[in-house]
Protein backbone atom coordinates (compact mmCIF):
# COMPACT_ATOMS: atom_id res chain seq x y z
CA UNK A 1 0.00 0.00 0.00
CA UNK A 2 1.51 3.98 -0.91
CA UNK A 3 2.05 5.35 1.81
CA UNK A 4 1.10 9.09 2.83
CA UNK A 5 3.19 11.40 0.70
CA UNK A 6 2.66 8.69 -2.28
CA UNK A 7 -0.98 9.58 -1.26
CA UNK A 8 -0.70 12.83 -1.44
CA UNK A 9 1.46 13.22 -4.39
CA UNK A 10 -1.33 11.70 -7.11
CA UNK A 11 -4.21 12.91 -5.05
CA UNK A 12 -2.42 16.60 -5.95
CA UNK A 13 -2.16 15.64 -9.53
CA UNK A 14 -5.71 14.39 -9.60
CA UNK A 15 -6.61 18.00 -7.92
CA UNK A 16 -4.51 19.08 -10.75
CA UNK A 17 -6.30 18.29 -13.07
CA UNK A 18 -9.96 18.40 -12.20
CA UNK A 19 -9.64 21.72 -10.28
CA UNK A 20 -8.25 25.09 -12.69
CA UNK A 21 -8.30 27.53 -9.65
CA UNK A 22 -5.74 25.08 -7.37
CA UNK A 23 -1.78 24.98 -8.18
CA UNK A 24 1.06 23.08 -6.56
CA UNK A 25 3.85 25.04 -5.02
CA UNK A 26 7.51 23.28 -4.36
CA UNK A 27 11.31 23.28 -3.55
CA UNK A 28 12.78 20.56 -5.69
CA UNK A 29 11.60 18.01 -3.36
CA UNK A 30 8.84 15.75 -5.19
CA UNK A 31 9.41 18.23 -8.05
CA UNK A 32 10.70 14.61 -10.15
CA UNK A 33 7.33 12.68 -8.38
CA UNK A 34 5.12 16.00 -10.25
CA UNK A 35 6.95 16.31 -13.38
CA UNK A 36 3.98 14.78 -15.28
CA UNK A 37 1.33 17.26 -13.82
CA UNK A 38 4.00 20.08 -14.20
CA UNK A 39 4.12 19.75 -17.86
CA UNK A 40 0.48 19.04 -18.31
CA UNK A 41 -0.10 22.16 -15.96
CA UNK A 42 2.80 24.32 -16.50
CA UNK A 43 1.44 27.45 -15.22
CA UNK A 44 0.19 25.80 -12.15
CA UNK A 45 2.80 23.29 -11.15
CA UNK A 46 5.60 26.00 -9.65
CA UNK A 47 9.21 24.60 -8.36
CA UNK A 48 10.96 27.41 -7.12
CA UNK A 49 13.81 25.85 -6.51
CA UNK A 50 15.97 25.25 -2.93
CA UNK A 51 14.21 28.84 -2.02
CA UNK A 52 11.59 28.26 0.73
CA UNK A 53 10.92 31.69 1.95
CA UNK A 54 9.72 32.03 -1.66
CA UNK A 55 8.02 28.63 -1.58
CA UNK A 56 5.66 30.14 1.40
CA UNK A 57 5.38 33.49 0.09
CA UNK A 58 4.67 32.59 -3.69
CA UNK A 59 1.80 30.40 -2.15
CA UNK A 60 0.81 33.80 -0.76
CA UNK A 61 0.93 35.57 -3.95
CA UNK A 62 -1.16 33.10 -5.93
CA UNK A 63 -4.14 33.10 -3.16
CA UNK A 64 -3.94 36.60 -3.31
CA UNK A 65 -4.45 36.07 -7.22
CA UNK A 66 -7.83 33.82 -6.34
CA UNK A 67 -5.57 30.40 -6.51
CA UNK A 68 -5.78 27.91 -4.41
CA UNK A 69 -2.11 27.07 -3.61
CA UNK A 70 -1.01 23.37 -2.32
CA UNK A 71 2.85 24.03 -0.97
CA UNK A 72 4.72 21.34 0.07
CA UNK A 73 8.12 19.97 1.38
CA UNK A 74 10.08 18.44 4.40
CA UNK A 75 8.38 19.75 7.68
CA UNK A 76 11.41 21.68 8.97
CA UNK A 77 11.91 23.61 5.71
CA UNK A 78 8.41 24.12 5.40
CA UNK A 79 7.42 25.77 9.00
CA UNK A 80 10.45 26.53 10.65
CA UNK A 81 12.65 27.58 8.15
CA UNK A 82 10.21 30.04 6.81
CA UNK A 83 8.08 30.64 9.58
CA UNK A 84 7.95 34.57 9.53
CA UNK A 85 6.27 34.25 5.17
CA UNK A 86 3.86 31.94 7.16
CA UNK A 87 2.81 34.46 10.39
CA UNK A 88 2.96 37.39 7.99
CA UNK A 89 2.75 36.43 3.94
CA UNK A 90 -0.51 34.14 4.98
CA UNK A 91 -1.73 34.57 8.38
CA UNK A 92 -1.33 38.18 8.44
CA UNK A 93 -2.48 38.76 5.09
CA UNK A 94 -5.16 36.99 5.99
CA UNK A 95 -4.50 34.26 2.79
CA UNK A 96 -5.31 30.89 2.89
CA UNK A 97 -3.17 27.60 1.54
CA UNK A 98 -2.90 24.17 2.11
CA UNK A 99 0.66 23.67 3.88
CA UNK A 100 1.29 19.80 3.19
CA UNK A 101 4.26 18.71 5.11
CA UNK A 102 6.29 15.37 5.10
CA UNK A 103 8.84 13.83 7.37
CA UNK A 104 6.98 14.87 11.07
CA UNK A 105 9.11 14.43 13.90
CA UNK A 106 11.79 12.17 12.72
CA UNK A 107 10.64 9.84 9.38
CA UNK A 108 14.23 9.93 8.55
CA UNK A 109 15.74 9.48 11.28
CA UNK A 110 19.53 8.38 9.73
CA UNK A 111 19.32 12.17 8.04
CA UNK A 112 19.87 13.84 11.56
CA UNK A 113 18.52 16.60 13.39
CA UNK A 114 18.50 18.86 10.03
CA UNK A 115 15.48 16.91 8.66
CA UNK A 116 13.72 16.81 12.12
CA UNK A 117 10.99 18.81 13.18
CA UNK A 118 8.93 18.24 16.39
CA UNK A 119 8.27 21.81 16.64
CA UNK A 120 6.62 22.67 14.09
CA UNK A 121 2.78 22.11 15.31
CA UNK A 122 3.71 24.20 18.09
CA UNK A 123 4.83 26.69 15.64
CA UNK A 124 1.71 27.29 13.67
CA UNK A 125 -0.12 26.73 17.11
CA UNK A 126 1.87 30.40 17.69
CA UNK A 127 -0.55 31.66 15.19
CA UNK A 128 -4.50 31.87 15.20
CA UNK A 129 -6.78 30.13 12.91
CA UNK A 130 -5.38 27.56 11.54
CA UNK A 131 -6.45 24.01 11.17
CA UNK A 132 -3.80 21.43 11.81
CA UNK A 133 -4.51 18.14 10.68
CA UNK A 134 -2.30 15.18 11.28
CA UNK A 135 -3.36 11.72 9.58
CA UNK A 136 -2.58 8.43 11.11
CA UNK A 137 -3.25 6.21 7.69
CA UNK A 138 -2.99 7.30 3.93
CA UNK A 139 -6.39 7.00 3.61
CA UNK A 140 -7.37 9.70 6.09
CA UNK A 141 -4.78 11.76 4.77
CA UNK A 142 -6.17 11.60 1.24
CA UNK A 143 -9.38 12.70 2.71
CA UNK A 144 -8.27 15.31 4.38
CA UNK A 145 -6.35 17.17 1.59
CA UNK A 146 -9.46 16.27 -1.13
CA UNK A 147 -11.70 18.85 2.21
CA UNK A 148 -9.32 21.23 2.35
CA UNK A 149 -9.03 22.32 -1.02
CA UNK A 150 -12.57 24.08 -0.96
CA UNK A 151 -12.44 27.18 0.32
CA UNK A 152 -9.48 29.48 1.67
CA UNK A 153 -8.81 28.30 4.81
CA UNK A 154 -5.33 28.13 6.55
CA UNK A 155 -4.49 24.16 6.57
CA UNK A 156 -1.30 22.55 7.91
CA UNK A 157 -1.40 19.18 6.93
CA UNK A 158 1.28 16.79 8.30
CA UNK A 159 2.34 13.48 7.05
CA UNK A 160 4.33 10.83 8.76
CA UNK A 161 6.29 7.66 7.74
CA UNK A 162 4.44 5.94 10.44
CA UNK A 163 0.82 4.85 10.11
CA UNK A 164 -2.15 3.04 12.35
CA UNK A 165 -3.32 -0.14 10.51
CA UNK A 166 -6.72 1.13 9.68
CA UNK A 167 -8.27 3.94 8.69
CA UNK A 168 -10.70 6.45 10.75
CA UNK A 169 -12.67 9.06 9.12
CA UNK A 170 -14.78 10.88 11.79
CA UNK A 171 -14.54 14.39 13.02
CA UNK A 172 -13.59 15.45 16.27
CA UNK A 173 -12.45 13.43 19.12
CA UNK A 174 -14.21 10.07 18.19
CA UNK A 175 -13.91 7.27 20.97
CA UNK A 176 -12.89 3.98 20.13
CA UNK A 177 -12.87 2.30 23.26
CA UNK A 178 -14.93 3.19 26.69
CA UNK A 179 -13.14 3.27 30.41
CA UNK A 180 -13.59 4.57 33.38
CA UNK A 181 -10.64 5.39 34.99
CA UNK A 182 -9.56 8.40 32.38
CA UNK A 183 -8.78 9.64 29.62
CA UNK A 184 -6.09 8.94 26.72
CA UNK A 185 -6.47 11.33 23.38
CA UNK A 186 -4.32 9.52 20.74
CA UNK A 187 -3.04 11.73 17.70
CA UNK A 188 -2.61 10.50 14.54
CA UNK A 189 -0.05 8.00 13.85
CA UNK A 190 -0.14 7.76 18.21
CA UNK A 191 -3.21 5.90 17.77
CA UNK A 192 -1.99 1.30 17.51
CA UNK A 193 0.24 1.83 19.74
CA UNK A 194 -2.61 3.19 22.04
CA UNK A 195 -4.52 0.81 21.73
CA UNK A 196 -1.89 -1.37 22.42
CA UNK A 197 -0.53 0.48 25.39
CA UNK A 198 -4.26 0.65 26.98
CA UNK A 199 -4.88 -3.03 26.33
CA UNK A 200 -5.33 -4.03 30.22
CA UNK A 201 -6.23 -0.57 31.44
CA UNK A 202 -10.03 0.80 32.44
CA UNK A 203 -9.76 3.98 30.35
CA UNK A 204 -11.66 5.89 26.99
CA UNK A 205 -8.94 5.75 24.50
CA UNK A 206 -10.16 9.06 21.89
CA UNK A 207 -8.46 9.24 18.22
CA UNK A 208 -8.34 12.55 16.44
CA UNK A 209 -6.57 13.28 12.90
CA UNK A 210 -7.13 17.03 13.12
CA UNK A 211 -5.73 18.66 16.36
CA UNK A 212 -6.89 22.38 15.48
CA UNK A 213 -9.46 23.49 16.39
CA UNK A 214 -9.52 20.99 19.12
CA UNK A 215 -12.20 19.10 19.97
CA UNK A 216 -12.65 20.50 23.54
CA UNK A 217 -16.68 19.78 23.93
CA UNK A 218 -15.56 16.06 22.82
CA UNK A 219 -12.80 15.91 25.54
CA UNK A 220 -15.42 17.50 28.07
CA UNK A 221 -17.98 14.98 27.31
CA UNK A 222 -15.50 12.28 27.53
CA UNK A 223 -14.77 12.86 30.96
CA UNK A 224 -16.20 11.69 33.93
CA UNK A 225 -16.21 12.75 37.21
CA UNK A 226 -12.53 13.91 38.55
CA UNK A 227 -10.67 13.35 34.95
CA UNK A 228 -7.52 11.97 34.51
CA UNK A 229 -6.29 12.91 30.93
CA UNK A 230 -3.36 11.44 29.09
CA UNK A 231 -2.49 13.03 25.64
CA UNK A 232 -0.23 11.40 23.30
CA UNK A 233 0.69 13.40 20.18
CA UNK A 234 3.48 12.31 18.02
CA UNK A 235 5.39 15.85 18.03
CA UNK A 236 6.55 18.64 21.13
CA UNK A 237 5.45 17.03 24.56
CA UNK A 238 2.43 19.40 25.69
CA UNK A 239 1.62 20.89 22.57
CA UNK A 240 -2.25 20.48 23.22
CA UNK A 241 -2.02 20.69 26.76
CA UNK A 242 -2.83 23.94 26.92
CA UNK A 243 -6.05 23.47 24.53
CA UNK A 244 -7.15 20.47 27.40
CA UNK A 245 -6.47 22.99 29.99
CA UNK A 246 -8.71 25.09 29.09
CA UNK A 247 -11.46 22.21 27.90
CA UNK A 248 -10.99 20.99 31.49
CA UNK A 249 -10.59 24.90 33.70
CA UNK A 250 -13.43 24.55 35.55
CA UNK A 251 -13.17 20.86 37.19
CA UNK A 252 -10.07 19.46 39.06
CA UNK A 253 -8.35 17.79 36.77
CA UNK A 254 -5.07 16.02 36.40
CA UNK A 255 -3.05 15.94 32.57
CA UNK A 256 0.17 14.07 31.16
CA UNK A 257 1.71 15.21 28.12
CA UNK A 258 3.04 12.56 26.28
CA UNK A 259 5.13 13.68 22.97
CA UNK A 260 8.89 14.09 21.77
CA UNK A 261 11.08 15.24 24.28
CA UNK A 262 11.58 18.73 25.06
CA UNK A 263 14.57 18.61 27.60
CA UNK A 264 17.26 17.70 25.13
CA UNK A 265 18.03 17.14 21.31
CA UNK A 266 18.06 13.45 20.65
CA UNK A 267 21.01 13.06 19.01
CA UNK A 268 20.85 9.35 17.33
CA UNK A 269 20.09 8.24 13.98
CA UNK A 270 19.36 4.92 13.43
CA UNK A 271 15.86 3.67 12.55
CA UNK A 272 12.28 4.94 13.75
CA UNK A 273 11.84 2.45 16.37
CA UNK A 274 15.01 3.88 18.02
CA UNK A 275 13.58 7.41 18.21
CA UNK A 276 10.33 6.24 19.24
CA UNK A 277 12.35 4.59 21.64
CA UNK A 278 14.31 7.76 23.02
CA UNK A 279 11.12 9.47 23.13
CA UNK A 280 9.53 6.96 25.40
CA UNK A 281 6.58 7.15 22.32
CA UNK A 282 6.70 3.06 21.29
CA UNK A 283 4.00 1.08 22.98
CA UNK A 284 5.85 -0.13 26.32
CA UNK A 285 7.32 3.22 27.22
CA UNK A 286 3.93 4.98 26.63
CA UNK A 287 1.65 1.95 28.34
CA UNK A 288 4.37 2.43 31.62
CA UNK A 289 3.82 6.02 31.51
CA UNK A 290 0.15 5.42 31.51
CA UNK A 291 0.16 2.55 34.21
CA UNK A 292 2.17 5.39 36.32
CA UNK A 293 -0.51 8.10 35.45
CA UNK A 294 -3.63 5.77 35.93
CA UNK A 295 -2.77 3.87 39.11
CA UNK B 1 -11.48 66.93 -6.33
CA UNK B 2 -7.97 68.06 -8.28
CA UNK B 3 -5.97 65.29 -8.23
CA UNK B 4 -2.64 67.32 -9.39
CA UNK B 5 0.96 66.10 -7.70
CA UNK B 6 0.74 69.69 -5.94
CA UNK B 7 -1.35 68.62 -3.59
CA UNK B 8 0.55 65.66 -2.23
CA UNK B 9 2.98 67.85 -0.44
CA UNK B 10 -0.17 69.42 1.83
CA UNK B 11 -1.72 65.91 2.75
CA UNK B 12 1.95 64.52 3.65
CA UNK B 13 2.38 67.02 5.67
CA UNK B 14 -0.73 66.58 7.50
CA UNK B 15 0.74 63.31 8.70
CA UNK B 16 4.39 64.65 9.21
CA UNK B 17 3.21 67.78 10.39
CA UNK B 18 6.44 69.08 8.36
CA UNK B 19 6.13 71.01 5.37
CA UNK B 20 9.65 69.39 4.34
CA UNK B 21 8.76 66.37 4.76
CA UNK B 22 10.87 63.02 6.34
CA UNK B 23 13.21 61.14 3.74
CA UNK B 24 11.20 58.04 4.02
CA UNK B 25 7.63 59.75 3.12
CA UNK B 26 9.32 61.80 0.52
CA UNK B 27 11.64 59.30 -1.47
CA UNK B 28 8.68 57.49 -3.08
CA UNK B 29 5.94 60.10 -3.75
CA UNK B 30 6.58 61.00 -6.88
CA UNK B 31 6.94 57.19 -8.52
CA UNK B 32 3.42 56.44 -6.43
CA UNK B 33 2.26 59.42 -8.33
CA UNK B 34 3.26 58.18 -11.61
CA UNK B 35 1.92 54.39 -11.19
CA UNK B 36 -1.59 55.62 -9.46
CA UNK B 37 -2.00 58.62 -11.45
CA UNK B 38 -1.31 57.06 -15.40
CA UNK B 39 -0.22 53.32 -15.27
CA UNK B 40 -2.02 51.26 -12.65
CA UNK B 41 -5.45 50.30 -13.97
CA UNK B 42 -7.15 50.26 -10.42
CA UNK B 43 -9.43 52.90 -9.10
CA UNK B 44 -11.46 52.79 -5.71
CA UNK B 45 -14.95 51.32 -7.66
CA UNK B 46 -12.17 48.51 -9.17
CA UNK B 47 -10.73 47.56 -5.80
CA UNK B 48 -11.83 44.45 -6.20
CA UNK B 49 -12.44 43.53 -9.29
CA UNK B 50 -9.74 40.55 -9.98
CA UNK B 51 -8.85 42.07 -13.09
CA UNK B 52 -7.59 45.24 -11.64
CA UNK B 53 -3.64 45.94 -11.62
CA UNK B 54 -1.83 45.09 -8.39
CA UNK B 55 0.10 47.66 -6.45
CA UNK B 56 1.94 46.01 -4.07
CA UNK B 57 3.75 48.28 -1.55
CA UNK B 58 6.93 45.84 0.15
CA UNK B 59 8.71 49.06 1.62
CA UNK B 60 6.35 49.63 4.25
CA UNK B 61 7.54 52.04 6.17
CA UNK B 62 7.32 55.69 5.89
CA UNK B 63 3.77 55.36 3.90
CA UNK B 64 2.74 58.60 4.20
CA UNK B 65 3.75 59.28 0.48
CA UNK B 66 1.37 55.85 0.03
CA UNK B 67 -1.46 57.28 1.94
CA UNK B 68 -1.53 60.94 0.59
CA UNK B 69 -1.57 59.38 -2.85
CA UNK B 70 -4.48 57.37 -2.10
CA UNK B 71 -6.29 59.91 -0.60
CA UNK B 72 -5.59 62.49 -3.64
CA UNK B 73 -6.98 58.87 -5.77
CA UNK B 74 -9.95 58.81 -3.55
CA UNK B 75 -9.58 55.62 -1.82
CA UNK B 76 -9.46 57.61 1.46
CA UNK B 77 -10.64 60.24 2.95
CA UNK B 78 -8.33 63.17 2.99
CA UNK B 79 -9.90 63.88 6.55
CA UNK B 80 -8.09 60.58 8.15
CA UNK B 81 -5.01 61.70 7.30
CA UNK B 82 -3.88 64.19 10.19
CA UNK B 83 -5.44 61.41 12.93
CA UNK B 84 -3.14 58.43 11.59
CA UNK B 85 -1.20 56.43 13.70
CA UNK B 86 -3.77 56.71 16.54
CA UNK B 87 -6.04 53.99 17.87
CA UNK B 88 -9.03 55.54 16.04
CA UNK B 89 -6.84 55.34 12.61
CA UNK B 90 -6.78 52.87 10.01
CA UNK B 91 -3.42 54.18 8.81
CA UNK B 92 -0.59 53.06 10.78
CA UNK B 93 3.15 53.35 10.13
CA UNK B 94 3.07 50.49 8.21
CA UNK B 95 -0.38 49.68 6.08
CA UNK B 96 -2.94 47.20 7.09
CA UNK B 97 -4.63 45.53 4.04
CA UNK B 98 -7.82 43.99 6.20
CA UNK B 99 -8.01 48.05 7.00
CA UNK B 100 -7.12 50.20 3.98
CA UNK B 101 -9.04 50.78 1.04
CA UNK B 102 -6.77 50.19 -1.76
CA UNK B 103 -4.03 48.47 0.13
CA UNK B 104 -3.24 44.81 -1.46
CA UNK B 105 -0.58 43.69 1.10
CA UNK B 106 0.21 44.76 4.63
CA UNK B 107 3.84 44.89 4.81
CA UNK B 108 6.51 46.35 7.37
CA UNK B 109 8.65 43.49 7.71
CA UNK B 110 11.38 44.05 4.83
CA UNK B 111 11.64 41.33 2.00
CA UNK B 112 8.14 40.19 1.58
CA UNK B 113 6.31 41.85 -1.25
CA UNK B 114 8.56 41.25 -4.12
CA UNK B 115 8.33 37.56 -3.14
CA UNK B 116 4.48 37.80 -3.05
CA UNK B 117 4.36 39.84 -6.09
CA UNK B 118 6.09 37.01 -7.79
CA UNK B 119 2.69 34.26 -6.47
CA UNK B 120 0.22 36.99 -7.73
CA UNK B 121 1.89 37.68 -11.01
CA UNK B 122 2.20 33.64 -11.58
CA UNK B 123 -1.45 33.49 -10.55
CA UNK B 124 -2.56 35.81 -12.88
CA UNK B 125 -0.97 34.14 -15.23
CA UNK B 126 -2.02 30.95 -14.90
CA UNK B 127 -6.09 32.25 -14.45
CA UNK B 128 -5.12 34.34 -18.13
CA UNK B 129 -5.48 37.53 -17.19
CA UNK B 130 -3.83 40.37 -18.70
CA UNK B 131 -3.05 42.16 -15.05
CA UNK B 132 -0.20 44.02 -14.18
CA UNK B 133 1.50 43.40 -10.55
CA UNK B 134 3.86 46.31 -9.33
CA UNK B 135 5.69 45.57 -6.14
CA UNK B 136 7.86 48.56 -4.80
CA UNK B 137 10.72 48.26 -2.93
CA UNK B 138 14.43 49.92 -1.36
CA UNK B 139 17.55 49.34 -1.98
CA UNK B 140 18.66 48.73 1.18
CA UNK B 141 15.15 46.12 1.46
CA UNK B 142 16.83 44.18 -1.38
CA UNK B 143 19.81 43.26 0.70
CA UNK B 144 16.79 40.57 2.58
CA UNK B 145 18.07 36.98 0.72
CA UNK B 146 14.11 36.73 0.07
CA UNK B 147 14.44 39.41 -2.65
CA UNK B 148 17.11 37.29 -4.21
CA UNK B 149 15.38 34.27 -4.51
CA UNK B 150 12.35 35.92 -6.11
CA UNK B 151 14.55 38.05 -8.56
CA UNK B 152 15.79 34.69 -9.94
CA UNK B 153 12.87 32.83 -10.25
CA UNK B 154 10.75 36.00 -11.34
CA UNK B 155 13.60 35.91 -14.46
CA UNK B 156 13.59 32.16 -15.36
CA UNK B 157 9.73 32.03 -14.86
CA UNK B 158 9.60 34.97 -17.51
CA UNK B 159 7.04 36.69 -15.73
CA UNK B 160 6.50 39.52 -17.75
CA UNK B 161 3.42 41.11 -16.06
CA UNK B 162 5.62 41.61 -12.98
CA UNK B 163 7.29 44.79 -12.23
CA UNK B 164 9.29 45.50 -9.39
CA UNK B 165 10.82 49.18 -8.85
CA UNK B 166 13.86 49.74 -6.64
CA UNK B 167 13.75 52.78 -5.20
CA UNK B 168 17.16 53.68 -4.93
CA UNK B 169 18.53 55.84 -2.24
CA UNK B 170 21.97 54.17 -1.66
CA UNK B 171 20.83 52.99 2.15
CA UNK B 172 21.69 49.31 1.49
CA UNK B 173 24.54 48.78 4.17
CA UNK B 174 27.00 47.29 2.39
CA UNK B 175 26.29 48.41 -1.25
CA UNK B 176 25.84 46.59 -4.72
CA UNK B 177 28.88 46.62 -7.30
CA UNK B 178 28.27 47.60 -10.57
CA UNK B 179 24.92 49.06 -9.60
CA UNK B 180 21.75 46.90 -8.43
CA UNK B 181 20.28 47.18 -12.29
CA UNK B 182 23.38 44.64 -12.74
CA UNK B 183 21.30 42.44 -9.87
CA UNK B 184 18.13 41.83 -12.29
CA UNK B 185 19.98 42.30 -15.51
CA UNK B 186 21.97 39.31 -14.58
CA UNK B 187 19.10 37.01 -14.04
CA UNK B 188 17.20 38.38 -17.38
CA UNK B 189 14.67 41.08 -16.34
CA UNK B 190 14.63 44.17 -18.49
CA UNK B 191 15.86 46.61 -16.82
CA UNK B 192 15.49 51.00 -16.60
CA UNK B 193 17.17 53.30 -14.47
CA UNK B 194 15.74 56.61 -14.41
CA UNK B 195 15.13 59.58 -12.11
CA UNK B 196 12.96 58.82 -9.58
CA UNK B 197 11.44 62.51 -9.46
CA UNK B 198 11.46 62.53 -13.37
CA UNK B 199 7.75 62.13 -14.29
CA UNK B 200 8.05 61.68 -18.14
CA UNK B 201 11.40 58.86 -17.44
CA UNK B 202 9.23 57.04 -14.81
CA UNK B 203 6.37 57.12 -17.45
CA UNK B 204 8.57 56.08 -20.15
CA UNK B 205 9.91 52.95 -17.86
CA UNK B 206 7.09 51.80 -16.27
CA UNK B 207 5.66 51.45 -20.22
CA UNK B 208 9.20 49.98 -21.75
CA UNK B 209 7.90 46.81 -23.90
CA UNK B 210 9.82 43.89 -21.99
CA UNK B 211 7.81 41.23 -23.48
CA UNK B 212 8.63 37.96 -22.25
CA UNK B 213 10.90 39.38 -19.19
CA UNK B 214 9.76 41.04 -15.90
CA UNK B 215 10.72 44.43 -15.80
CA UNK B 216 12.73 46.41 -12.89
CA UNK B 217 12.84 50.24 -12.96
CA UNK B 218 15.42 51.85 -10.82
CA UNK B 219 14.23 55.02 -9.60
CA UNK B 220 17.38 57.05 -8.38
CA UNK B 221 16.41 59.89 -5.26
CA UNK B 222 19.35 61.61 -3.11
CA UNK B 223 20.60 59.73 -0.21
CA UNK B 224 18.86 59.25 2.64
CA UNK B 225 19.48 62.42 4.74
CA UNK B 226 21.04 63.99 1.55
CA UNK B 227 18.42 66.60 1.27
Amino acid sequence: MPDMREVFLTTAEEILDTDPDTAVVLADISAAQLAGAARRHPHRVLNVGIREQLLVSTGAGLALAGLRPIVHTFSPFLVERAFEQIKLDLSHQDLGAVLVSYGASYDMPAEGRTHQAPGDVALIDSLPSWYVHVPGHPEEARRLLLDSVPGDDRVYLRLSAQQNASPYFGVGLQALRHGRRGVVVAVGPMLDRVLEATEHLDVTVLYTSTVRPFDAAGLRAAVTGAPDVALVEPYLRGTSAYQASEALADLPHRLLSLGTLRESEVRIYGTLADHDLAHGLDAGSIALSLKEFFR
Amino acid sequence: MSTTRTRLPGLISLMTGDDKHHAAAESTVDVLWVLFDRVLRVTPETLHDPGRDRFLLSKGHGPMAYYAVLAAKGFLDEAELADWSSVRSRLGHHPDRARVPGVEISSGSLGHGLPIALGTAAGLRAQGRDARVVTLVGDAELDEGSNHEAIVVAGRMGLDNLTTVLIDNQSSTHGWPGGIARRFEIEGWAVRTVSGRDHEALYDAFTTDHAGRPLAVVAVVAPKGGH
